[in-house]
Formats: structure tokens, sequence, C-alpha cells
């Protein structure tokens, strides 16, 4: 019907965007109908309330932490286009692209995708995943389920695991050598349609 | 019908988790927790903040083509100067040709209802009376009806409701009551309004039974409860007619049963009333629309096109309680309207989502963490993903 051109245009440097990202101008046009939809006071920009709305983000365990990882630190708003970026970071990997090591890693490669799990984890961005910090994800996926000894417990066992060299703390290669035999691509992926 | 923007991969939380973990030698049942746990919750919330199901019901279903209708077009705008005229021609005909028809024929049928139910309710209570209030019912649902240009069909009549039983049905607009009435008489059940509504439903109420509420009253579920009983008591009343789901929904889907309907006792007869989008969107969006904008709207589309389903009569079964009842009388409304039967509370258009729904995922989630016996788990387990 001529919608997905119109609502194209209406998108400032959209063919920037589609390029960084790799989706298909039906997907930007889904996505920012959704945008739109969450944008009920049409300012242009999500705030956090503006997520917190979703029903079923807010009977999600982890629900802020995901809100959360939309708004880069000091920022109190998103714009659509930082909106696709993140999210471009959860499209299924492209199996036709080929492996080019000169070129720069896509959003949505396995390493990327481990870096956004990462800093899901690690909130202060120091690169580490402390016990603190993992007590506090435990927290609130588990809240009332368990006691806080045994909170601390599966705290302490998991870094005992993954914490190669020994200084209490969980670093990026220790997180992605403890995951390498997880499917990433399969598990952290979005199945866009079309 | 929507299309999704993501494949949604239906695994329950236990399936996914144990994929998650399959390099682990532990089973899930031993419990212990992986770093991966929360890349479920992660994608899960990612998939309802790209596409979220529940927000969906509460907006009118999109077209997949163009009905000439404005208002179901959300990416209105210009395309050829050939359909903007056709669409212009589209407009007179609705408000300048359409609409005075249907506002006269709402009059005739409105004031008729009143008069012919008043009229009746001077005679004595006699088989005769409750001949003559059907009639009076009848005629004036079905020039309603045609005020709005509905065309109805019935299906399975042999399943219509009885006298002393209870009808439920799934709720899209105040005007299905104007599609049931137009087959059958029923007793309504609501809050007694002041005004012209407060009219019409005084004088109904001088011809046959009808049941109406002080605002006080509906609070104290148990008057409520205990009046919709006698009247269900009484064989020669006729049927009541309950909408379960307590508020409209964009008939695309049904939401969960409000229980109290199902407590009263009796027969419930189940009825699925599914619209036709192509001619008009019935659906009432109370946020946006009050009542007489709505009835504007209705009135200037091109027809209401709906299909109504009788479904054969269920009644409570023994060990089953009013919540599952009402389940199962809601998931065979769904299933006969192709409506998708949904779990999520009609309330939620509202209120924010319970902290219970939450509590329960973490419940979930901990068993599997605490291993099988470190758990408990409530009776009803909506599996909502």
């Amino acid at each position: 019907m001529g919608s997905t051109n119109s609502t194209l245009s209406r998108i400032p440097n959209v063919e920037e965007l589609m390029q960084e990202t790799g989706f298909t101008p039906a997907h930007i046009v889904r996505l920012y109908d959704r945008f739109e939809a969450l944008d009920k006071e049409k300012t242009g920009h999500l705030r956090p309330q503006d997520f917190g709305a979703i029903n079923r983000l807010a009977m999600n365990p982890i629900g802020d932490r995901i809100i959360g990882s939309f708004f880069s630190t000091g920022q109190e708003t998103v714009d659509f286009h930082s909106f696709v970026r993140i999210l471009a970071h959860f499209r299924p990997a492209d199996k036709n692209r080929p492996k080019d090591p000169s070129m720069p890693q896509p959003v949505n490669s396995r390493t990327s995708k481990l870096k956004f799990a990462f800093q899901l984890y690690d909130q202060d961005k120091d690169g580490k995943i402390s016990r603190a910090e993992l007590l506090q994800v435990l927290r609130s996926m588990l809240e009332m389920q368990v006691t806080e000894e045994q909170l601390e417990s599966i705290a302490d066992r998991t870094i005992q695991e993954a914490d190669l060299d020994k200084d209490d703390a969980i670093s990026f290669e220790e997180f992605r050598k403890s995951l390498e035999k997880v499917n990433i691509d399969h598990k952290m992926s979005i199945r866009f349609l079309r | 019908f929507l299309t999704p923007l993501y494949f949604m991969e239906g695994g329950s939380m236990e399936q996914e988790m144990g994929e998650l973990r399959r390099y682990r030698t532990q089973s899930i049942s031993r419990g212990e927790f992986s770093l991966s746990d929360s890349f479920y919750f992660y994608i899960k919330g990612l998939e309802s903040i790209v596409d979220d199901q529940v927000t969906q019901r509460f907006s009118s279903e999109e077209l997949v083509s163009w009905n000439l209708l404005t208002r179901t077009n959300h990416n209105f705008h210009y395309i050829s100067l050939r359909l903007t005229i056709i669409w212009g021609l589209g407009v007179i005909i609705r408000y300048c040709v359409l609409f005075p028809l249907r506002i006269t024929l709402a009059i005739i049928g409105l004031t008729w209802l009143v008069i012919g139910t008043t009229l009746v309710g001077f005679l004595p209570n006699h088989r005769l009376k409750n001949w003559l209030s059907e009639l009076v019912h009848l005629m004036c649902y079905r020039i309603c009806a045609r005020g709005l240009s509905a065309t109805i069909q019935y299906h399975n009549k042999e399943n219509k409701p009885q006298k002393g039983g209870i009808c439920v049905a799934n709720h899209t607009s105040p005007i299905d009551i104007v599609i049931l009435a137009n087959d059958g008489c029923y007793a309504m059940v609501g809050q007694s309004h002041g005004g012209l509504m407060g009219v019409i439903q005084r004088s109904m109420v001088r011809s046959c039974p009808h049941v109406w509420f002080e605002r006080s009253e509906m609070r104290d579920r148990n008057a409520v409860t205990s009046r919709l009983r006698a009247h269900v008591a009484a064989k020669t009343n006729l049927p009541i007619l309950i909408f379960p789901e307590g508020t409209c929904i964009n008939n695309t889907s049904v939401m969960m049963f409000k229980k109290g309907s199902f407590e009263i006792g009796g027969t419930i007869y189940p009825v699925a009333i599914k619209y036709d989008p192509r001619f008009g969107d019935a659906f009432w969006n109370s946020a946006k629309y009050n009542m007489v904008n709505y009835l504007l709207r209705m009135m200037t589309s091109w027809a209401i096109v709906v299909n109504v389903w009788y479904l054969p009569p269920m009644t409570r079964r023994e060990g089953e309680d009013a919540a599952q009842f009402a389940n199962r009388v809601k998931s065979a409304i769904a299933h006969q309207g192709g409506l998708l039967d949904m779990a999520w509370d009609g309330s939620l258009k509202r209120a924010k989502v319970k902290e219970e729904f939450k509590e329960q995922q973490q419940k979930m989630y901990s068993s599997m963490v605490m291993g099988k016996k470190g758990s408990t788990h409530t009776k009803r387990s909506h599996y909502l993903y």
C-alpha cells in the first residue's frame, strides 16, 4: 500500500541505520510503529516509565535491568536510533556473512551478544562481575523464594567455578569461557520475521 | 489478523532453561544456578518490548486491507487521488445517507421500547403479559439492530438459553446486548443509571423482571450473588445475561472470566460473539471514546456483521471450583468463536499488573535452582510463556 516507504521517509538517516544494524526496511517500520506506540506522549523519546507500562515486562524478574540496558549512563531518554541499535544486538547471526577478521564485528555477533549479557550483571561497568553484583541479579530472579544464605552459597559456587584467576570476580573472558558451550546465537536472539 | 513481529518459540521456562544448561552435567532436578539462566528472562523481556501481546488486545484490530474507514487504518495518509475520491464518496454515503436513516430507526426503537413496556406493565401478571412483553422487547431490539445495520447470523439455535439459566458471552461492546436480544429475551443485569438510560431501565422492569443494581450494592459481592441466585431459582424468569470478562475486549481474544458469575449455580449457556471487522469496528475502547461518540461511530460504519454461536449448556462438575469452571467455559467460547484464549485478566487494562505474576515467575525459577523439593507450587499455574 505504500505505507512502508512513507514511514521510512519520516525517519532521519534510515539508510545508515539499516546498514549499521542489518534490519530490513520492513523490520524498521514495525519497530518504528512499536516505538511510537510506546511513546504515548509523542515526544520522540522513550523514558523508563514508557517501558514500565509494558505489563509483561513489569512481571519479568529482571525487568528493571532490561529497561536499564536501553539507557546509557546518565541518559534519561532513548531515541529511536538508539532503540533500534540496542535491539540489533539480538538479531540472529547472518549465516552467509564471510568471516573476515579485518572487518569490525557486527552488532549481533556472538561476542557482541555476550558483551551485552555481561553488562546485565556488571552494572558499575568496571569490567568484572563482583560477588555483590552477582548476588543482586540472583536476588532479582529469586526474591522471596530462597533465604539469604542460600543466595550466598549459590553466588559462592558460581564464582568458584568460573573465576579462573582467583580474584573473586568474573571478568569478561572468564564469563565467555564458562559459557563457551552455550549456543549463544540461539538463546540470545529474537527471531524477527520477514 | 496481526502478524507477529518475531517467531515465538513456545518452550516453557523449564524447557528453555534445560536447553540453556544442557552442557552442564547436573540435571534440572538437582538444581544449580548458571550464568546463562538470566538469558531466558532477558530475551523474554526484550520480546515483550518489541511486541506486546496484551496491549494489542486493547486496541482495535488491524485490518489487512483497508475498508475505506479511516478509523481502522492506523497508517492513514494520502496515497492517490482516485482512492481519496472513493473514500470521499464513502464518507458522504455513510454520514449523509446511512446515518440519518439509522438515527431515526434507533429513536423509533427506543421510544417504542419505553412506551411498549410501560403499557404492558399495566397488565396483571399473566401468561399474556409475558408473551406481550417478549414481543415488545424483541420488536424494539430488532428495530435498534436495523438502526445499526446489523446483520446477525445465529448458529446452533437448539442450544438457545432457557428460562432459569444464565447466559454468558464474550464482551466487545454494549451492542452485544442488542445482538443477543434480537433472538431471544433475556433478563439484563447491570447498574442503574440516571437520565435516559434510567428511563429505559425503569420501564423495562415494568413488563418483566430485570436485575438492576444500585452502585453501592455492586460492591457487596454476596448481595449481588444472592439476588442473582434468587432470580435464577424462580424458573419462570428469563435467563440472565452476563459478560464475565467485566470489560470490553477487542474481539480477537477472550480474557479471563471473573468467577463471580459462575458461583451463582444453575445451568450456564455459553455464547460466542464474533464481529466481522471488515464492515465496521465494533470494539468500544472506553478509555478513548465515550458512549455517544462510540454510537456515532457505529452508526457511520458500513454495517455490523456478526456471528453468534450458541454453545451446548454447561454445569459445574463435581470437585471443580468456580475459577476452573469459568476457565472451562471461556475456552469453549474462545474455541468456537475462533478467538484466542488468553490467561490475562481484563482488568489489566486499567490496573498495573499484579505482583503475583512476577512472584510466580520467581517461584518457577527457584524450583529449578534449588531442586524440585525446595519449591511450593500454587494450584493454578498459568503457563504464561
